[in-house]
């Protein structure tokens, strides 16, 4: 804008110079931006802090003891409930985030490959049910799967059961089905970005170099769209650990998930430090899981060159 | 040959599309398929087609003022969630400056954490400030998920704004409120409604962060938690659930078309001095 945005603020500023700074780019960027910030700063990074702090603190009754100690990590990471709802939410998050990349992959696939004029219309055909309320959705798997629920009461219309099965609804599948359908198109998304932006030169050029459509879709599709699937898989993976809508409706006793230990501790078992030790597990295994995916999935791209 | 390879795969792809749409929408369609039948509990066959469901639901008055609590968080944030949106799109797609990547990254983080994290965490926070829990707790938690998806919305809208349209208008004398208003406002404003669509909707429909931060007040989905408990108010529940999908439904419709346009104007400008 002016030159005096690119010199430093130096001493003895005079009024001129001091107006051209607020003037200047940076500057007033900032200005802008700030109210958004100080709002996520308030709002997101000290609540987190404050959480991490409680985590080290410990409850009595209705006091708060300041004191340091591990003990709530201790419990979070021993205490067999708390280390088997881990294991469970992890695994159920994994098995997810790899359903829904899988089943995915094809469709954002065809959109960007064969969806022509229609691709836009096809994406939104996709996106818009995601848009309607979560809870509704996970209420209509419950109706699907319930005992007396569509999926029992069609079967058996069909003669293909005698009576109701119990296997469906309230366990950990129940959970792992409707989590699979909630988080479709939050797959779908990323890895179509990816893949629109694969140079179709390329493909053509491992086809006239005698590549088949497997191994050209394997050596360069695959491999350029690599990071879509990486944001996919993780996009779904990390707010999948912390569900709690889903185990509590249609997860039962076999399908309870961490967030539920996390909101009895908020709730009825009022023992915030220890709520606050099992966020803050929660949210470091995630981070190293999503780490290692990231890890995991570059060096299988490196590979497959 | 290779042409007739070519449309099988494609035959499978497109069958695989279709089917993997199926699958996105059956599940919802059950909803409003359950919401007319007469029977208290969703199994086949259906039993008859009935209003009855829809009928009783304005005589709940515990359901209307959970309807008036959602309109009033679902406006007010959406219109909160829009400015802060407004000031830091403009601000990430005009300015260049240090630390713009990690303040943007910072802002859109509530879109990728767990949401009982942002809830206990707001929960834990306002607590201590000694702040009782109502609609306003509800609107500040709203406010801070719905900002990442307004940005997304916003910046699409803003990216490829050509400036030297408001520099054209400056330079032949307008102020710069009168820039604003002539020419900035009429190019962004489709994106702007679209956020604010999004939003409410986002809003509308939000319920972890509704349950944990709301006081004595309830919101339509935590109405409805609360209503999940009992089987006898399922179809009720089914009915409502309907209407609120077709709420969703719509304002999307109208925030993606208004999206569209948005993007379509500020790139067909860019295009004309390109």
């Amino acid at each position: 804008m002016t030159a005096a945005a690119e010199g430093s603020p130096a001493f003895g500023m005079t009024r001129a110079r001091r107006n051209a700074l607020l003037r200047s780019e940076p500057v007033q960027g900032f200005a802008l931006i700030s109210p958004t910030f100080l709002y996520a700063l308030i709002l997101l990074v000290l609540p987190i802090l404050v959480v991490i702090a409680h985590s080290f603190w410990t409850q009595n009754y209705l006091t708060i003891d300041r004191t340091f100690t591990l003990e709530n990590y201790r419990i979070a990471l021993t205490e067999p409930i708390y280390r088997d709802l881990l294991w469970r939410s992890l695994y159920i998050s994994l098995t997810v985030s790899l359903f829904t990349v899988v089943l995915a992959y094809p469709i954002a696939y065809f959109i960007s490959f064969h969806g022509g004029r229609h691709k836009s219309l096809w994406l939104f055909l996709i996106t818009i049910p995601f848009w309607t309320s979560y809870l509704l959705r996970v209420m209509s798997w419950k109706v699907i799967l319930g005992y007396n629920g569509v999926l029992n009461s069609g079967l058996m219309g069909l003669g293909v059961i005698d009576e109701p099965s119990t296997a469906l609804l309230y366990n950990s599948t129940a959970v792992i089905i409707t989590l699979t359908h909630a988080w479709a198109a939050f797959a779908i998304l990323p890895i179509f970005v990816s893949l629109e932006k694969v140079d179709r030169t390329l493909v053509e050029a491992a086809k006239d170099l005698g590549d088949g459509p497997i191994r050209s879709f394997l050596r360069v599709t695959l491999p350029l769209s690599a990071p879509g699937v990486i944001s996919a898989a993780l996009i779904v993976m990390i707010p999948t650990v912390g569900d709690y809508v889903t185990p509590k409706l249609v997860g039962g006793k076999d399908g309870v998930m961490i967030a539920n230990a996390i909101q009895a501790q908020f709730g009825k078992a009022s023992n915030w430090p220890l709520g606050a030790a099992l966020s803050v597990t929660t949210m470091l295994i995630v981070t190293l899981i999503a780490g290692a995916t990231v890890l995991i999935l570059r060096a299988a791209q490196r590979l497959a060159r | 040959m290779t042409t007739m390879r070519r449309f099988l795969t494609k035959g499978w792809l497109s069958t695989y599309a279709f089917l993997y749409v199926v699958f996105l929408y059956l599940p919802v369609i059950f909803l409003p398929i359950f919401s007319v039948n007469t029977a208290a509990t969703p199994k086949f066959p259906l039993s008859g087609f009935t209003l009855k469901w829809y009928e009783d639901l304005p005589r709940t008055p515990a359901l209307l003022d959970a309807a008036w609590n959602s309109l009033v968080v679902g406006v007010s944030a959406a219109i909160l969630s829009t400015v802060l949106g407004i000031l830091a799109a403009r601000s990430i797609t005009r300015y260049r400056y240090p630390g713009r990547r990690a303040i943007n990254g910072l802002i859109m983080a509530p879109l990728v954490l767990p949401e009982i994290i942002v809830a206990i965490s707001l929960l834990l926070v306002l607590l201590q400030l000694g702040l009782s829990l109502s609609l306003f707790t509800v609107v500040l938690g709203h406010v801070l998920v719905c900002i990442p998806y307004s940005m997304t919305v916003l910046t699409a809208g803003f990216e490829g704004f050509d400036r030297s349209l408001e520099e054209a208008s400056a330079d032949l004398g307008e102020s710069a409120f009168g820039t604003f208003r002539r020419v900035t406002l009429p190019m962004v404003a489709p994106a702007i409604i679209s956020s604010l669509l999004v939003c409410f909707t986002i809003s509308l429909d939000e319920f972890l962060i509704a349950f944990f931060l709301t006081g004595t007040e309830a919101t339509l989905p935590i109405y409805i938690w609360g209503q999940l408990r009992f089987a006898s108010k399922l179809p009720g529940v089914l009915a409502l659930g309907t209407l609120l999908l077709a709420a969703s439904f719509l304002l999307m419709t109208i925030a993606e078309i208004l999206r569209r346009r948005a993007a379509k104007r500020t790139q067909n400008e860019g295009g004309l001095y390109a």
